[in-house]
């Protein structure tokens, strides 16, 4: 028992690192009263705008030897700054434009995913490859680096010292945007504005900033969970549609956690082992099926969260109350 | 704040815009977005943009084979679109779409491999039509039941009911597979063609085509000229005025609801018995997210969601036959999609809003 859980826990926790970044960006999103449905989208950005950062370094560069720090650095600003125009487009579309959010979204979960898979198969072209993926094995080295001495410190080194620098960051990012939203000004004003934008316009409190910034921001912390899963998880490999549906899984996560960023860097990690928990049942190869059966729990355990929150129907574990609205000034 | 510095504009609220000029500014919406798809098409395949849209329509409407699979492919976007709506002109968010057409579609699977032998023909494809509503309605029960009594968040629960239904056909694909191993299901009684849904008029595309038109006309009229399209759309204003009036407003909730999964059902019933005979995970394809656009597009008018399916359905086969000519991935009509809902979705603040601008001698010192 005792190995399984040593052999599950890494990996349910590279599976949930992912999923960490994108709930925590859309927590942030959804406290400003947006309901982002774009995430998956932008986390497919976020990624490719990572490869094609070091694509092009690694291409440059030839056969000499990579520069660390640059290595890192461009996929980290390419990936940053794509999701952030993604963030950019959906505010403008539905703070300033007031379109609808939850198409607006959709939209961009289309759009998203396309420019993901247009530009990898453009990429795969490119590298002319045989296999339809691109890997980028030596920027993805320098992003999975561990501790140095995560090796010596035996099972705890493995269990909480053998990640890359993202996975340490994006719980981080976690634990810092719960407090900025419960202990900081800037947090009351954010859920201010996502509880009742009229009441934080009359406070003086600038509505439509406010909802630029956390969507931006938002977006932009989300896009790293694209590249955490690019560069580290999948060992610096880019194939089409490997990213799958953790985009949604993500926005599950947000109400499982009950917005809450903190519960979301351990519930991640239960995600992220419910939904590899599959290869570790032993039914042998008679009952392939009942595997599927397993990869349904994240989704019936977040359903299950959703009706019983609204039951208990207590005031802090609710939703943001104007989530999903537009706020327009003179409506009132 | 003693910086009394006056906005140069400021946006007022329109009156209802005339119908034609409404349509005009969504016109001038599009005319935009293609050129700027044009644009990028140029400059990613180096040919010109007049070439580009000839591809285009090529690819819809080229020979009389391709026409027909976008008329296809249009009845079946319509039928999901049209069945969403209801519930969006309740201002209950469905964006379960794919989930319940999914749930449809295996239902219909499940009667057509259950049955197959023990049946006589035309009973199994009852038997199917029966199952796979019945299905779908529960399917759109499920997010209303919970809507209606704990003010549950329907978008976030019909959307985890999309997951649902897709590890369900995941589960069933494995267990229905032939051959064993081969992790798919294949053609259902290829041979036999029990539980494949008739051909009219001797030609398959047919039957999806007049089930969308029926679908969408009977719609139009439950919305405009019955009780319970007045019902809904009362609720969708205004529930405290719903109550006030003595509507059920829990009841018409969970009625239009289940309503709305049962049609989303009908085109999967139709994906499994009349196109695809078979069932995969990836059947609905993400019509069912596209169908939100589609009845959104159309401001929630029936008849209106022809033209915007048409110019979807037309966008995404055009934009397949472009990748195929220049080995573009085949990605690329999601991002020409994209690009054009962006360009639509925008363009719906025009509509509704005007921006006032200031005039220098208007302002007091």
């Amino acid at each position: 028992m005792l190995e399984l859980i040593l052999a599950l826990f890494p990996r349910a926790v590279v599976q949930g690192i992912p999923l960490l970044f994108g709930s925590t960006g859309e927590t942030l999103t959804e406290k400003a009263g947006n309901l982002n449905l774009g995430i998956p989208g932008v986390m497919y950005v976020g990624a490719i705008s990572g490869v094609i950062g070091s694509f092009f370094y690694e291409q440059s560069v030839g056969d000499g030897q990579l520069n660390g720090f640059l290595a890192i650095a461009i996929p980290m600003a390419c990936s940053l700054l794509g999701s952030f125009l993604m963030g950019l487009l959906y505010s403008f579309l539905t703070v300033t434009l007031r379109a609808n959010q939850n198409v607006t979204g959709l939209a961009m979960t289309t759009f998203g995913i396309g420019f993901g898979n247009f530009f990898g198969g453009s990429l795969i072209l490119i590298a002319g490859a045989d296999v339809p993926s691109i890997a980028l094995s030596r920027t993805s080295a320098f992003f999975s680096k561990s501790l140095p001495f995560a090796d010596r410190c035996g099972v705890l080194g493995k269990l909480f010292l053998s990640y890359g620098f993202l996975a340490y960051l994006a719980i981080f990012v976690g634990f810092a945007t719960s407090r900025i939203l419960r202990h900081t000004r800037v947090g009351l004003h954010i859920r201010s504005v996502g509880e009742s934008p009229a009441t934080a316009d009359a406070a003086g409190i600038n509505v439509m900033r406010y909802k630029y910034f956390c969507t931006c921001i938002g977006c932009m912390i989300a896009g790293l969970g694209g590249l955490y899963y690019v560069m580290d998880y999948a060992c610096g490999v880019w194939s089409n549609d490997a990213f799958g549906d953790r985009g949604w899984l993500a926005i599950a996560l947000v109400i499982f956690t009950i917005w809450r960023p903190s519960v979301g860097v351990f519930a991640s990690i239960l995600f992220g082992g419910l939904y590899i928990l599959y290869l570790y049942i032993p039914s042998g190869m008679d009952h392939m099926e009942y595997k599927e059966l397993y990869k349904m729990i994240p989704y019936v355990v977040t359903l299950i969260v959703l009706v019983i929150t609204s039951m208990r129907n207590k005031r802090e574990n609710q939703p943001p109350a104007s989530l999903g609205l537009s706020y327009f000034r003179e409506d009132r | 704040m003693n910086n009394h510095k006056e906005p140069l504009f400021h946006i007022v609220k329109r009156e209802e815009m005339i119908w034609y000029r409404a349509w005009g500014i969504r016109l001038i919406a599009i005319v935009a977005a293609l050129i700027v798809c044009a644009i990028l098409t140029t400059v990613l395949t180096g040919d010109n943009p007049i070439q580009v849209y000839a591809t285009i329509i090529k690819g819809a409407f080229g020979s009389k084979r391709k026409a027909w699979i976008t008329f296809q492919d249009l009845s079946v976007l319509l039928i999901i679109a049209v069945a969403l709506t209801p519930a969006f002109r309740m201002r209950f968010w469905n964006i379960g779409g794919e989930g319940q057409v999914l749930i449809g579609g295996l239902s219909a699977a499940a009667c057509m491999i259950c049955l197959g032998d023990r049946l006589p023909n035309w009973l199994i494809i009852v038997c199917m039509v029966c199952s796979s509503l019945i299905a779908g309605a529960i399917w759109g029960f499920i997010p209303a039941f919970f809507k209606a009594k704990w003010n549950t968040n329907e978008t976030l629960a019909t959307l985890m009911l999309n997951y649902i239904a897709t590890q369900l056909v995941a589960f069933y694909t494995i267990v229905w597979e032939v051959p064993k191993g081969s992790g798919k299901i294949g053609i259902i009684n290829q041979n036999s063609n029990i539980g494949w849904l008739p051909d009219l008029f001797g030609n398959k595309y047919i039957l999806t085509i007049v089930v969308a038109l029926i679908v969408t006309i009977g719609m139009t009229i439950y919305l405009r000229y019955t009780k319970h399209g007045y019902e809904l759309i009362v609720v969708g204003e205004s529930e405290n005025t719903a109550h006030y009036v003595g509507i059920k407003v829990e009841k018409v909730v969970i009625r239009t609801m289940m309503m709305s999964g049962a049609i989303c059902a009908l085109a999967g019933l139709l994906l499994v018995g009349s196109i695809n005979h078979t069932v995969t995970t990836t059947i609905a394809g993400g019509q069912g997210f596209t169908a939100v656009m589609v009845s959104w597009l159309a401001k929630f008018d029936p008849l209106a969601m022809i033209g915007t399916s048409l110019l979807i359905v037309f966008l995404e086969r055009g934009a397949g036959e472009i990748s195929t000519t220049f080995h573009l991935n085949h990605s690329f009509s999601d991002i020409l999609t994209g690009i054009i809902l962006f360009f639509i979705i925008g363009c719906e603040f025009f509509i509704q809003y005007r921006i006032a601008f200031h005039k220098k001698e208007g302002r007091r010192g």
